[in-house]
């Protein structure tokens, strides 16, 4: 509540500078075979009220049975977010009407959520990092569809989502600027994405966000905040946090008041505009459901579900840094994504970790996203990778050369050792053939010697040109230390 | 605790019930009957006893994460008033 921004994230207004304060609650779609409350399929993108029971469609006399593992992987969460668990937790009825709504009411958890208050480090630029708090994460059910471009005056109703399992996940107002809330959610996402409970999969909608935005004078008592709905891209939420941000400073400065109410960004004219349709609907009138039992765990389920954990990326991040050597922000950019941080691992096993660091990072992403290409659609497998810095490591080819065969093992394919001998790619480190080249190249260069003797720095033109004689072969430690003892420079 | 004819109005629209002006004085009455009925509860002391959520005590009973149901779109749709390609046609809903 109290978090101090640094004055370099402070807006300027006309009136001096103002502080924007964020906080997000985050749906995410549970990574499950079957639905919360009935066993219909979650599967993305079946045809109409095709993956739906006489549960989710709210058939008079359909009665709701848990769904174990969604509250598992609601737990697991939970302590991926250093959260509270609460062992005691109740659903409730959230009443409203919509056509994708079919009960009349939303099963949600509101006064007693499954997970409580904890804590998410999140990392930015220039390695500063930012605890935000965790408020709650509760599970609840999605609704359905409505698509409103098949018919003139009517609309299509499609319930397969209706019943999926979602966590809603809401943050304390910690966050101070749009780049800590787009970093904050990209930490949740790889979480999530590292313990295998939901996706992240911004564009099918497994992962949505509605961003609170408040602003005020630093050191001030909190603003009155708007609800942006449903952004759901990274760059979205940037855009509609800076938008929302500047529209109500103008608005203060002008002399005016903030109204509390819901906003929907515009992502073509990058602008939030006020749902006051909204407005008057606020009343869900809660209740407890009486289908549906308290939630109890038990203490030994819970520490079982924490001892099976896997390693989660701050840990990964740590232990990179540790056993590895590497920068702590090489190590960030490695364990973002699980595929990728299991990718350098393969490469960097009984290898040189931090030439394998150099490696993924600059070569392997450079390439990937120059293609567009996700880690798990790399035409380079972790192996091939790994052959090529052994390659290095044992001085069979230069850094120049391993840039070929990169190239080579990434549009043909091939084991990195075997291209090397049939291709003749080894540097060659023979004394005596490096020898031959350097003797030709003095012979045949008289006045080059005399530039090069009366400054050494002229001797690079030997190295150049021996490099060229050798196709790049020749080891360049070798040539240059010839040509330092042949030239006596 | 009563209702007022103004809560009695704002209850119908959150129900989405529509409620004429000449029966509002009337559900107000039967709804302060109801709530007066209820209220005698308030009379027996409850301090330190647990809310009771099931008459027999037990944990509620989960399912295991298997796909069971689904992949029947025509009974789902069967008692709608109008359907079109597997979806429900509903009087447009737009923001």
């Amino acid at each position: 509540m109290n978090v101090q921004s640094k004055p370099s994230k402070f807006i300027k207004g006309a009136t001096g500078d103002w502080e924007v304060v964020i906080g997000m609650e985050v749906h995410a779609q549970v990574s499950s075979k079957s639905k919360l409350f009935s066993g219909a399929s979650t599967a993305f993108g079946g045809a109409p009220n095709s993956h739906v029971s006489l549960v989710d469609a709210a058939m008079p006399g359909m009665l709701p049975v848990i769904n174990g593992e969604c509250v598992n992987q609601a737990v697991r969460t939970g302590l991926g977010l250093n959260a509270q668990i609460n062992l005691r937790s109740v659903f409730d009825r959230k009443n409203y009407f919509y056509p994708d709504l079919p009960q009349g009411y939303q099963i949600s958890q509101y006064k007693q959520p499954v997970v409580g208050e904890g804590v998410v480090v999140v990392d930015l630029a220039e390695g500063e990092a930012v605890s935000i708090g965790i408020e709650r994460l509760h599970l609840e059910q999605d609704a359905g569809k409505s698509v409103h471009d098949r018919h003139p005056q009517m609309s299509a109703v499609d319930l397969n989502r209706s019943g999926v399992a979602l966590m809603e996940i809401v943050s304390k107002p910690d966050l101070r600027s749009s780049e800590e809330a787009k970093a904050f959610l990209a930490k949740l996402r790889s979480i999530m994405r590292y313990l295998g409970t939901c996706d992240g999969n911004m564009e099918e909608g497994s992962l949505r966000a509605d961003v609170n935005v408040s602003v005020r004078k630093p050191g001030e008592p909190l603003g009155t905040r708007c609800e942006i709905k449903n952004v759901n891209s990274l760059r979205f939420i940037g855009q509609a946090i800076e938008h929302e941000a500047r529209r109500q400073i103008e608005i203060i400065e002008d002399g005016g008041v903030i109204v509390q109410e819901t906003r929907l960004f515009d992502p073509n004219k990058g602008e939030t505009r006020s749902m006051r349709s909204k407005e008057e609907a606020h009343d869900y009138r809660y209740f407890p459901d009486p289908d549906l039992l308290p939630l109890e765990l038990t203490a030994e389920a819970v520490a079982e579900l924490k001892a099976k954990l896997p390693e989660l990326p701050d840990e990964k991040k740590a232990r990179f840094v540790r056993d590895f050597g590497l920068s702590s922000y090489d190590a960030g950019q490695l364990v973002a994504e699980r595929e990728t941080a299991e990718y350098f691992e393969t490469v960097a096993k009984g290898r040189d970790a931090k030439l394998a660091a150099n490696w993924v990072i600059n070569e392997l992403f450079g390439r990937l996203n120059k293609e567009g290409k996700a880690i798990a659609s790399s035409p380079m497998s972790a192996g091939q990778l790994g052959g090529l810095i052994e390659l290095i490591s044992d001085k069979t080819i230069s850094g120049k050369i391993a840039k070929d065969l990169f190239e080579i093992l990434w549009t043909e394919g091939g084991d990195a050792r075997a291209l090397v001998e049939s291709r003749g790619m080894a540097q060659v480190t023979d004394l005596g053939a490096i020898g031959a080249i350097v003797d030709d190249l003095i012979a045949q260069n008289p006045d080059k010697v005399a530039q090069a003797k009366a400054n050494p720095k002229a001797m690079m033109w030997f190295v150049g040109q021996a490099m060229k004689s050798s196709g790049g072969k020749a080891s360049p430690q070798a040539v240059n230390d010839l040509l330092k003892s042949k030239l006596g420079v | 605790m009563s209702v007022d004819a103004q809560t009695v109005r704002r209850i119908a629209r959150l129900a989405r019930i529509a409620v004429a002006e000449d029966e509002v004085e009337h559900l107000q009455g039967e709804l302060n009957a109801m709530l007066a009925f209820v209220e005698q509860l308030s009379e027996v002391n409850v301090d330190g006893v647990e809310p009771m959520t099931s008459v027999t005590p037990m944990a509620m009973k989960m399912r295991a994460d298997e796909v069971t149901d689904g992949g029947k779109a025509e009974a789902v749709l069967g008692n709608a008033p109008q359907s079109d390609d597997g979806y429900y046609m509903v009087p447009k809903v737009i923001e």
